[in-house]
């Protein structure tokens, strides 16, 4: 620790530190533009000068280190007229369109002009003007106002490891282009947005709609992958126009994935927001009260035994507890949460979690991806997966992938091999990265479902467990056996027990007919066609997606943004998130729906609150009461679900050994995954540009 | 309007020739493989200068960057940020003849004017960073290239031309236009930087200043 003396006010600070940052540590607000805590130091705006004493001239405090007993002055007037000078500077060339600019009221130069503007300018001579660049569907850009801070070239190139943006030419002429015009091929480039700390990057979709200060901001979390980004739901008149990142450093940093942030166009539309009955074959509009006494009418006389349940991959914890209790009272074992046929080993909760947690990967020393491209499937964790290789310096993070990636995936990863096969390899040692993966203090291995829905899951899940045990990735302290999910229902709905129980069928069981009546919550991620064509389908969800016109019956559901709900991430993690804006129309949230009916039929779920039906899950599985922390399993599971796995029904589907076959990547197209993203304009778009990437022939 | 554009012809593939190909080699042999990036200002001079010999005129196009950075494994805008930020690397194409006018103070002084107007009437260009009409010359507005004795200089290509003043300047251009290359350095009565004419100072021996005292 260094002491070093900030306007007189003593401080200790690790070694290393930069002024700026003991300033902070002092609590004094230091004015930046291009320091970023995340990002590299850079030092070019000069906003954050201090008086440091002894010291013939200010100095940038960001990329000053600390020294012993220093002192530093952060309001002298040394200081304000040098910072006074800086932003009369940037203020040059910036233009005066704050009325018509998107980052009007959230904007670093325009909140820091009223500090150190002088309000009148001295220069008569014309404004630099600079072309706008096209940098895809997400990104606006009005370069003029740019203040070449270099933050976005120092974000694309060290957080999303896709280095195309860059500061071409020089003094007056020096402005930031992909020199080529090309559109960002980041999944993280709507970070750009935030920090930018002008309006020269904006969000292209939401141009001139709203103003930062009109926005109603609700606290949430993302569904579109399974990671659990905090976010920021902003709406305005009851509809949501932006989801911007919170900061939680354990989990998302202060990123969010494109999907995640642009998929807000699709929350209003092919809304299911009034429910609907089949009639003679044909969907009719109905009440709530005529699509509940069909319902009740159809299932009536049905045994338990012959209706099942499949979950969506958007569901909230609440609604899956809910339509769990419902299929129990009606006596049905057939539930399902694993549309995509995964299988997983159900044991422990270790079996299906991202064990070493996302902070974990900061503290792992070798990679193996198995089946996966966290690219796609959680792109704000392989932004960290970048940082642990960045921060660990060359060589030091070794990464290999067993499948094809779509694309890079950033980093620089060995291939072993497209198929299982390799693990036989890494097991008996003969091949080199098992050498690697031995010596590694801790080793991680990530399972994806490019394997997990494979037949010859369960296989290649033992394969790398008994690898993880050899190479000590599996040890005292440290579990670097990890599954990432994709669906961000999942993990809570396992840990919910939303399985097959006793002699229950399993999703694919279900479609192929062994049910009579099935309950898709929100589960579209699957064939409709398969669905055998007597099955009675009910649908509960929010999106006219592709089950929804399949359903015998339709009930409404809310969105994510719409219903108060609880979200366990890949690694366990239980968050909670609010209603940001009401359902559309009739539609309900779905727990709600769900007591309801289970009114009409005579079989009332004994929770009429949100809290007593909290209470309930707390009481399926103590880990609910975790909020906010990687839950720890307390007790076992009562009752169907983890506790006894349902390994007849699934394990039919399991071939013994490891299959040769290739892994098929988790998702062909990034931007449309899910029923709200293939409901948004904005990812349709991104769909068409980016295109769906086809997998790479072999080499 | 300030605005970078990338010119619209640009070759569809660049591939380095054998003469290229060996000096890559004694280039990279200078830096750490793990620190090739180092070679890519000299890579974008072996790359200019190739495309001056196959083509006549001397710049770096992007598939050139591309190659370079896929041979130095950094991400291509590393390489257009290098080149752009250096005026002597030409990110279009120039003529066969670069013509670069200092016009900084010193031979501003010493009549850097008369060499500008001297150009453009030589070569019928009608401002800077343009190309005459026969694709023969570019002229270029420089800072400062270091050689203020001999104001002012007129930089062809690699070469210094110095001491020069309007009528030098259009006999310069018509050689050039001849296909001739008149040798570099001062143009008047001088050798390298020394004063016009021969030495003027120091004249008297040793000796003699002694004496003076």
């Amino acid at each position: 620790m260094v002491r070093v003396i900030v306007d007189g006010t003593p401080v200790d600070v690790p070694a290393g530190f930069s002024a700026l940052q003991a300033c902070e540590a002092a609590g004094k607000e230091i004015p930046r533009f291009c320091y970023h805590e995340r990002l590299s130091v850079a030092g070019n705006c000069r906003m954050c000068l201090v008086q440091v004493v002894r010291a013939p001239k200010p100095v940038a405090s960001c990329g000053f280190p600390v020294s012993e007993g220093m002192e530093i002055l952060t309001d002298t007037e040394m200081v304000r007229r040098a910072r006074r000078a800086v932003m009369e500077f940037l203020l040059i060339n910036h233009p005066l369109d704050c009325p018509i600019c998107d980052q009007g009221g959230e904007c670093d130069l325009q909140d820091q002009a009223y500090g150190y503007g002088t309000g009148v300018s001295r220069y008569h001579e014309p404004k630099r003007a600079v072309t706008d660049k096209d940098l895809g569907p997400l990104v606006k850009t009005v370069m003029t106002r740019c203040i070449q801070c270099t933050r976005c070239v120092r974000f694309t190139t060290e957080v999303a490891g896709t280095p195309e943006l860059g500061m071409v030419s020089r003094g007056e002429n020096a402005e930031i282009t992909t020199y080529v015009e090309k559109a960002l091929t980041s999944e993280l480039s709507g970070n750009l947005i935030d920090i930018c700390p002008v309006g020269a990057l904006t969000a292209k979709p939401s141009a001139f709609h709203a103003r930062s200060w009109e926005y109603k901001k609700t606290d949430s979390i993302d569904v579109m992958d399974a990671v659990g980004t905090n976010i920021q739901i902003q709406a305005r008149g009851g509809e949501v126009m932006r989801i911007v990142p919170r900061v939680n450093d354990e989990v998302n940093e202060e990123w969010l994935s494109d999907k995640g942030r642009f998929s807000v166009d699709g929350l209003k539309r092919r809304r299911l927001d009034r429910p609907w009955v089949r009639v003679h074959g044909k969907l009719m509009q109905a009440s709530w009260q005529e699509a509940f006494v069909s319902l009740a009418r159809r299932l009536d006389g049905v045994s338990g035994y012959q209706i099942g349940a499949i979950a969506g991959d958007l569901c909230d914890a609440e609604s899956l507890c809910a339509l769990k209790d419902l299929m129990t009272s009606l006596g049905s074992p057939n539930l399902d949460c694993r549309q995509d046929n995964a299988w997983y080993d159900l044991s422990a909760r270790e079996g299906y979690l991202f064990n070493s947690g996302i902070l974990g990967i900061e503290e792992a020393d070798a990679l193996l991806l198995v089946g996966t491209h966290p690219r796609h499937e959680a792109p704000v964790l392989n932004a960290r997966i970048r940082k642990r290789f960045l921060d660990s310096g060359r060589g030091r993070f070794p990464i290999a992938m067993i499948g094809h990636p779509l694309t890079d995936p950033t980093y620089p990863a060995e291939l072993l091999g497209d198929g299982p096969e390799v693990l036989e390899k890494l097991l008996d040692g003969s091949h080199p990265f098992a050498e690697t993966l031995q010596t590694a203090k801790r080793p991680m291995i990530i399972i994806g479902h490019g394997a997990l829905t494979r037949p010859d899951a369960s296989a290649i899940y033992d394969a790398c467990k008994k690898l993880a045990i050899q190479t000590g990735a599996i040890a005292e302290g440290w579990n670097g056996l990890n599954v990432l999910h994709t669906a961000a229902s999942r993990v809570g709905a396992l840990d919910l027990g939303f399985l097959p129980g006793t002699r229950g069928r399993n999703a694919s069981g279900m479609l192929r007919g062994d049910v009579d009546v099935l309950w898709l919550l929100g589960a579209d991620e699957f064939p409709v066609d398969k669905i055998e064509a007597d099955t009675f389908v009910v649908y509960q969800g929010h999106h006219g997606d592709a089950a929804a016109a399949r359903a015998d019956i339709i009930l409404p559901g809310a969105a994510y943004t719409e219903k108060p709900g609880t979200y366990v991430n890949t690694e366990g993690r239980v968050q909670r998130s609010f209603r940001a804006v009401f359902p559309p129309g009739e539609a309900r949230e779905d727990w709600r729906i769900l007591r309801a009916f289970s009114e009409v039929i005579g079989k009332t779920l004994p929770y009429d609150t949100l809290d007593a039906l909290r209470d309930r899950m707390a009481e399926v599985n103590p880990i609910f009461r975790q909020i906010g922390a990687v839950a720890q399993p307390i007790t076992q599971i009562e009752g169907q679900g983890v506790s006894a796995p349902s390994v007849p029904a699934v394990s039919a589907a399991q071939e013994e050994g490891l299959a040769a076959s290739a892994f098929r990547p988790v998702m062909q197209d990034y931007y449309q995954t899910n029923p709200i993203s293939r409901a948004s304009p904005t990812m349709a778009d991104c769909s068409r540009v980016y295109g769906p990437v086809r997998a790479v022939a072999a080499e | 309007m300030n605005t970078h554009r990338t010119p619209q012809e640009q070759p569809d593939s660049f591939a380095f020739d054998s003469a290229s190909e060996a000096e890559i080699v004694t280039v990279l042999a200078k830096y750490p493989e793990e620190r090739k990036a180092s070679a890519v200002m000299p890579l974008l001079y072996i790359a200019q200068r190739q495309m001056g010999r196959e083509t006549g005129s001397a710049w770096v196009p992007v598939a050139a960057m591309d190659e370079i950075a896929r041979r130095l494994e950094m991400a291509a805008i590393r390489v257009y940020e290098v080149a752009s930020f250096y005026t002597m690397f030409n990110t279009k194409p120039v003529g066969r003849y670069h013509l670069q006018v200092c016009t900084t103070t010193p031979c501003w002084l010493r009549g850097s004017d008369d060499v500008v107007a001297a150009c453009k009437r030589a070569t019928g260009i009608a401002g800077f960073g343009e190309t005459s009409a026969d694709g023969q010359f570019t002229l270029t507005q420089v800072e400062c290239l270091g050689a203020c004795s001999n104001a002012p200089i007129l930089q062809v290509d690699d070469d210094f031309y110095e001491d020069m003043d309007g009528p030098r300047t259009v006999a310069l251009i018509d050689a050039l236009r001849k296909g001739e290359r008149p040798p570099a350095g001062p143009t008047i009565n001088r050798c390298g930087s020394a004063p016009e004419g021969g030495r003027k100072t120091l004249m008297d021996s040793v000796h003699s200043i002694s004496e003076n005292k």
